[in-house]
């Protein structure tokens, strides 16, 4: 099993290359081309204990759908993974996709209202619809700049994360 | 002493008073919402009874669904928590016209205390220093201009029935004046249906230092030392502590003296707290007051050693306070996180939706009040506090230690928290030196987010990073059911559901076909 592994963030953060073989009695690990000796169990989900030469550490999972952090200790840090084979799983920069995107309600909710119209120009970062949950009201934005081709949120209504709220092409 | 206890209340704040009634043998009523069937409160609870549908205006705001269940199962007495109808006089005079005992303030007080112009016209009578400005809303443009010549710019206009920000504004000279009145009254009347806007002098970069009082109903009232509340976001308080890092005793006795002035003035009854803006010289100025029980009540729990809740019930009974001002020292310090359901990568959107993990931190000087458990499903209908993690010691370091191993201990999965945003500050240089002020943590949030956040030193953390990739790794070969390649997406098509079967074969399809 090879991984591309960037810790600590898109921008400025660190690629590691880390390859894990089945062994005797454990796992083999080679991080950056350094053999590493650790021990690993998942006592519960999402907490694994790592021993690595001696040194235990306990790590936790915090996942959503959106993106991966891992506590190391207090310290938690933003991860991605990558299969090196896959070139297109290449972080492209954001806002500056081609094509139509879709804009996704980040957080279940209820939509308060549409900032802009169906098939009006829209900047990057500006905002398209309001959704309120939890007493706040968040203004979802724009992903790029470009025509808002669907507008598929009304308001009064519920939505989940990931339903589609507009397209913007 | 009271029976039967009905809570008009949800979450932490529900849980905390179920137990303090557990405490004295007093059984407990739960009201609840359709949503909140499996909430904590209900699960803890004597007796649970359902008020309505999710909106809190049709279900904990019903003031005649909750006095019916009262009746309906005897309750003697309602406690309102925070929020809600907690600061409602109208509730508290259906209380008393139904025979049941409200465990606060009279109607009277809260009234009084409930606008803001008419509480500084009683507190003018009674001598406490308030910030300097006028006690009365402006007629008129020109009247607003020849105060704030007299006081100085900035001014600060603000709305007499305001609350959260609603029909304030902040004016640095006469030519934004007019303006700036005109759309707070508008915001003030469409917000509160009262267009009432006095004027104050703006208090640059003020300390918000709250004092907490007590007072029975026969006469006696105290002050139970000073909370420092200024690390604040949206006028909403983040991070708590008492005693404040700047109030010396001779300064905590001159604010409790003039706290218990101002319960006294309005015939103060109950637990209520005091609020200050403190200026750069120290100099303090009468606020508001709060007429409950506030989100923060436990770190002055932790430095005197009382339990307000049991002394609230034993006051609410008609008993006299069991101690004198003399009998109350302020010991230690403690500090309080409230751990919110809010996305600290995501500029801390709320996080509703269902708790899959949940481990919980405890051992020393630590105290943990929360309304949230591993499987419940947080919903999208309320406030985002989930819980309370406070910590004491012996001083401010060790309880910022303590506090720090315990969010290492804690951990939240399937939601957002804001439980990193607490190891930014407890680390941060201002917050160890106590150099607070309101605008702090604004200032804090505009430095880049760190993808990492954490106490540890440079080199640590460097050594911690080889340790999180390895772990990324071993988790996604031992725990292959959970899809890792969720998260390697594009970074706006940000939502995929997770799905079977091969996550880079399905990674790889889904990138080849944008």
């Amino acid at each position: 099993m090879i991984y591309e592994i960037i810790v600590g963030g898109k921008t400025g953060g660190k690629i590691h290359r880390l390859e894990l073989a089945k062994a005797a009695g454990g796992w083999e690990c080679l991080l950056d081309g350094r053999t590493v000796n650790i021990d690993a169990i998942i006592p519960r989900r999402d907490v694994l204990s790592l021993l690595v030469d001696g040194h235990s550490y306990e790590i936790k999972r915090e996942q959503t759908s959106a993106d991966l952090h891992l506590w190391v200790g207090s310290a938690r840090f933003a991860v991605e993974m990558r299969d090196p084979r896959s070139l297109r799983s290449r972080q492209k920069p954001a806002g500056d996709e081609k094509g139509p995107m879709k804009v996704l309600a980040p957080m279940p909710g209820r939509v308060v209202r549409l900032l802009v119209a169906e098939n009006s120009e829209v900047e990057l970062g500006q905002g398209i619809v309001v959704v309120e949950a939890m007493k706040m009201q968040n203004e979802i934005k724009s992903p790029k700049k470009g025509l808002v081709k669907k507008l598929s949120a009304s308001p009064g209504a519920a939505v989940n994360p990931g339903d589609v709220l507009a397209i913007v092409e | 002493m009271f029976k039967k206890i009905l809570i008009a209340n949800r979450g932490e704040i529900a849980v905390r008073i179920i137990r303090a009634c557990r405490e004295m043998g007093i059984a407990t009523v739960a009201v609840y919402s359709d949503v909140d069937r499996a909430a904590l409160h209900v699960r803890k609870s004597d007796e649970a009874y359902p008020i309505g549908p999710a909106p809190a205006a049709e279900s904990y705001l019903r003031m005649d669904k909750i006095l019916d269940v009262a009746k309906r199962c005897g309750a003697e007495a309602i406690h309102p928590g925070y929020g809600f109808l907690s600061e409602n006089a109208k509730f508290a005079q259906a209380c008393a016209d139904a025979g049941v005992k409200f465990i606060g303030p009279t109607p009277h007080s809260m009234k009084l205390m409930g606008s803001k112009t008419r509480a500084r016209q009683q507190m003018e009578k009674a001598g406490v220093p308030f910030v300097p400005g006028t006690s009365r809303g402006l007629d008129s443009p020109e009247e607003g201009e020849r105060v704030a010549e007299r006081v100085g710019y900035p001014v600060m206009l603000k709305a007499a029935a305001g609350g959260g920000g609603k029909g304030m504004r902040l004016v640095h000279s006469q030519q934004e004046l007019r303006s700036a009145l005109e759309s707070a009254q508008s915001e003030a009347q469409r917000s509160f249906g009262d267009s009432e806007v006095y004027i104050e002098k703006a208090i640059v970069n003020p300390r918000h230092i709250e004092m907490q009082v007590l007072a029975d109903e026969h006469g006696n009232t105290i002050w139970l030392g000073e909370r420092e509340c200024s690390i604040q976001r949206r006028h909403q308080k983040v991070l708590e502590e008492a005693p404040s890092p700047i109030v010396d005793p001779d300064m905590r006795r001159r604010m409790g003296e003039i706290a218990v002035k101002v319960a006294q003035a309005a015939n103060y009854t109950n637990a209520g707290t005091v609020e200050f803006l403190v200026d750069e010289q120290k100099n303090f100025y009468f606020l508001e007051m709060n007429t409950r029980l506030q989100v923060e009540h436990p770190v002055t729990e932790l430095t005197t050693g009382l339990d307000l809740v049991h002394l609230q019930i034993h006051i609410a009974a008609g008993e006299k306070l069991p101690f004198a001002q003399a009998d109350v020292t302020i010991r230690g310090h403690a500090i309080e996180c409230r751990i919110y359901a809010e996305d600290p990568d995501n500029n801390y959107f709320p996080s509703p939706g269902k708790i899959t993990v949940l481990l919980q931190p405890s051992g020393p000087g630590i105290r943990r009040d929360s309304g949230m458990y591993e499987g419940w499903n947080v919903p999208m209908d309320y406030d985002p506090l989930l819980a309370k993690l406070i910590g004491y010691g012996t001083d401010r370091h060790q309880a910022i230690m303590r506090l720090e191993r315990a969010l290492y201990e804690y951990f939240v999965a399937g939601i957002k928290t804001n439980i990193s945003l607490f190891l930014r500050i407890l680390g941060d240089a201002d917050f160890q030196a106590g150099k607070l002020d309101t605008g702090y943590l604004d200032r804090l949030l505009a430095k880049a987010n760190p993808a990492v956040a954490s106490l540890a030193p440079k080199p640590e953390i460097k050594a911690m990073e080889s340790i999180a990739a390895i772990a990324a790794g071993m988790f996604a070969v031992l725990d292959p059911a959970s899809s890792i390649s969720k998260n390697g997406g594009g970074s706006t098509d940000s939502s995929k559901a997770p799905t079977v079967g091969s996550s880079w074969k399905r990674q790889g399809r889904s990138e080849g076909l944008r």
